[in-house]
């Protein structure tokens, strides 16, 4: 028996000692992107198309690495939209040596301590989707994004609400660092405009909003923000607008999904409208993008749904800094650090949602953000919304 | 003989009937009338100051103004709970143990109702049916889901907990909360291959999301539209029934006679010619069947539904079980009402009576702080053993 098992044990240490040594030999060896965002759950619907985003952007423009004798390959990892999940396969993602980039994140909640991870190892993770101040804030030089943040968001929505006369608000958040950020920013920004803001609540509820609708309703707002996710947002959206709220409902990027209007339905369009604002427009909204939305409906048999451009603009990013790393290293394996800091290096990147320029913190240098009004009850339509206002804003100081 | 029949039915239908409207009344009127001694004491405090910034109107008014609205959405959560609950108490009555997996067999419900209802709505039934054919629809997917959940909660029964019956009673509670895991996952697991997204949308169809207006009053001087959803009403009456119908079952009829025999005493119950394991098995089969209809009702009046559906509601209905007395039909109802009613009181009104400091988030907190009160004074629960009525 005993010497069976010492047949085993003997067999996998060669077998392993042969994949060890593979790695070392082949020409240049292979580099791994990684993505994370929620494949699985309420939110997958946006997660998955971000990961998609990414994949054709892998398979359109990995060649000038393969060129260099690389094999690139894409490593998709499911955050399930949940810190613990997100900062575990962070954990695998540095252990593979193969990792050079991350693309990553949809929720801010999980995209901050993740990257801790990833700062630790001196890993480059561009997000495609994260708003929250503190992704950037930390300055990092690992961390960069290529949307908009927060706190000029929250400010947008406020100004909006304002622009439309509406003297009151009642405010709702997710309890999230992305949805509670958000929220606070709408509301200070409301308060300076000389709205009231009538309530402020934070629940993790998502069915029975019985309770919170109570004293909301008698407070009577002009609009209703809801600072989170659309999967929890439209199921409160529902519940106010059948106990007879007819204000306006205003909400953030992470409303942006069709799925909002499936599961909310026809009644959220009534009364005072439904609109959201979003750092990340329809992919028709972005000039460089008719080619992408071909290509992704030819390999996926459906449109991008919101945050795919940005999901194939991030991976793009990573392969060009990998590229220039790679270089710059006379064409072998480049550092995890000298990728972080090609990331940053870009000059006017040429991305598919614009020209891409990071400042030190890792911000855009001018971010686009959107306030959509919601037109159609049918999810098939959700990229035909309509446009209130785009601005182009700088990140505050 | 029949004339002693109608009237034991009659008497087993009026009495829960009697009990529901009594139960009603009372935990209404008491929660008002607390409610409104406390806006009477805060009257003269910043807060009074608070509300007639916010709102336009004084505390005792905003307190009177909302009550109605806050009554009617105790009463229909109170009601889903009280038919979860029922499971629960069915299960201790008979085997003395709690069977924790039932909140999964509540979701178990949910999902079969609300998969046919989509798979209807993407056949394009829904969209055209008459509001008759409406109704026949929800019916149906309601059976549907009772009849799975029964099915389901029997099986779990025959394969999780009859191999540990002589064990020490700790066994199958550790056995019940693994099963409760595993058939979260497993759900988990069905939906994502099949679906992709495990959480679902029940379909808007029918006039069920209608509200319709039951009263126009005049409080204090502001107009106050009382109205209520049919889709409440349709949870309401559906909770009646089933209540009433186990009330029934349990105490009039053969099976009940056998149910209540095995719970008071195993052996003799056996002795006396009772196939014990064919009515714990029945057991299961009529409190998973309770479980399952409550999911699908449930599904119909907070639209969405996850593999952890269940896990909150589950964990509320146990919670109202033992507030009532656990083992206890009446109880379940009562602690399920009562629990339901102090849940959305205390959501509604902590925001305004704390000026903002504690919102609704904190509903739960209160509703178990108050629940640990009742349970250090009546450790038995609310009803306790005084009725001496086993399920």
């Amino acid at each position: 028996m005993s010497k069976r098992l010492f047949m085993i044990v003997a067999v996998l240490v060669i077998v392993s000692l042969g994949m060890v040594s593979c790695q070392g030999a082949g020409g240049g060896g292979t580099i791994k992107i990684a993505t994370q965002s929620p494949l699985s759950g309420g939110q997958s619907a946006i997660g998955v198309d971000i990961k998609n985003g990414a994949e054709l952007a892998l398979e359109q423009l990995k060649k000038p690495l393969e060129d260099m004798g690389f094999k690139v390959e894409l490593a998709p990892y499911d955050d399930q939209a949940n810190p613990d999940n997100g900062v575990a396969n962070a954990k695998k993602i540095v252990a593979d040596p193969a990792v050079l980039c991350v693309v990553g994140h949809y929720n801010s909640g999980v995209q901050i301590p993740s990257s801790e991870e990833y700062h630790a190892a001196q890993l480059a993770n561009v997000s495609p989707a994260n708003t929250n101040p503190r992704v950037t804030d930390r300055g990092y030089i690992e961390v960069s994004r290529i949307v908009g943040r927060d706190d000029v968001q929250g400010v947008v929505a406020a100004q909006f609400a304002q622009s439309k006369g509406m003297k009151s608000a009642y405010v709702i958040h997710d309890k999230t660092a992305y949805g509670q950020g958000i929220a606070e920013f709408f509301r200070k920004e409301a308060e300076n405009l000389g709205m009231q803001v009538l309530g402020f609540e934070g629940t993790e509820e998502k069915a029975n909003f019985d309770a919170i609708l109570a004293p909301l309703l008698s407070a009577n707002p002009d609009v209703i923000f809801f600072g989170g996710i659309y999967d929890q947002a439209s199921v409160f959206f529902k519940q106010a607008r059948e106990k007879g709220f007819m204000g306006m409902l205003l909400s953030d990027d992470g409303y942006d999904s069709p799925e909002a209007i499936n599961i909310g339905g026809p009644a959220l369009l009534q009364g005072g409208g439904l609109y959201y604002t979003t750092v990340a427009g329809p992919a028709k909204l972005y000039p460089g993008t008719a080619k992408f939305q071909a290509d992704f409906k030819a390999k996926y048999n459906a449109d991008p749904k919101p945050f795919a451009a940005q999901g194939y603009d991030a991976m793009a990013i990573c392969l060009k800094a990998i590229e220039n790393a790679a270089k710059a290293a006379g064409n072998k394996m480049p550092t995890r650090e000298a990728v972080s800091k090609e990331v940053r290096n870009l000059k006017d990147f040429p991305g598919i949602t614009g020209t891409i320029n990071f400042n030190e913190k890792g911000d855009l240098v001018t971010a686009k953000y959107f306030v959509i009004q919601v037109t159609s009850a049918d999810p098939a339509m959700w990229n035909d919304n309509k446009i209130d206002q785009t601005l182009e804003i700088a990140p505050p100081k | 003989m029949r004339r002693i029949d109608v009237l034991t039915f009659l008497r087993e239908v009026l009495r829960p009937l009697g009990q529901i409207i009594i139960f009603v009344l009372i935990s209404s009127a008491t929660l008002s009338l607390v409610v409104l001694l406390l806006s009477l004491i805060l009257r003269g405090t910043p807060v009074n100051a608070m509300t007639l910034e916010k709102y336009g109107t004084d505390l005792v008014s905003y307190t009177l103004v909302n009550l109605p609205q806050v009554l009617i959405d105790g009463v229909t959560i109170g009601f889903v709970y009280a038919t979860i609950a029922l499971g629960y108490t069915m299960v201790y009555g008979v085997l003395e143990f709690i069977n924790f997996a039932h909140s999964e067999i509540f979701a178990i419900g949910a999902f079969i109702g609300v998969e046919i209802l989509i798979v209807l709505d993407g056949a394009g039934i829904l969209k055209s049916a008459s509001l008759g054919m409406a109704y026949v629809w929800l019916v149906l997917a309601i059976l549907a889901g009772m009849v799975v959940a029964g099915t389901a909660a029997v099986i779990m029964e025959r394969l999780a907990y009859r191999p540990l019956r002589g064990a020490p009673r700790l066994v199958p509670l550790i056995s019940a909360i693994g099963v409760s895991f595993f058939l979260q996952d497993a759900i988990r697991l069905i939906e994502s291959l099949t679906t992709g997204q495990f959480h679902r949308i029940i379909p808007t169809f029918g006039n069920f999301d209608a509200r319709f207006s039951l009263a126009q009053m005049n409080i204090l001087g502001n107009s106050v539209d009382l109205s209520i959803q049919s889709k409440s009403v349709i949870v309401i009456l559906a909770a009646i029934l089933m209540v009433v119908g186990l009330n029934y079952l349990v105490n009039a009829t053969k099976l009940g006679k056998a149910i209540r025999s095995v719970a008071q005493d195993r052996p003799t119950a056996s002795l006396m010619g009772i196939n014990v394991n064919l009515i714990i098995s029945m057991t299961f089969l009529i409190g998973g069947a309770l479980g399952g209809a409550a999911g699908v009702l449930y599904a119909l009046k907070f639209t969405r539904i996850d593999p952890f559906v269940g896990f909150f509601p589950g964990l509320k209905a146990f919670t109202a079980a033992v507030l009532g007395g656990i083992g206890n039909i009446t109880g379940a109802l009562l602690g399920g009402i009562v629990l339901g009613m102090l849940e959305t009181f205390a959501g509604s009104y902590l925001s305004v009576f704390t000026m903002g400091a504690a919102g609704a988030e904190y509903k739960d907190i209160l509703a178990f702080a108050i629940l640990i009160g009742v349970l250090i004074f009546r450790p038995s629960g609310l009803l306790g053993e005084q009725v001496g009525q086993k399920a």
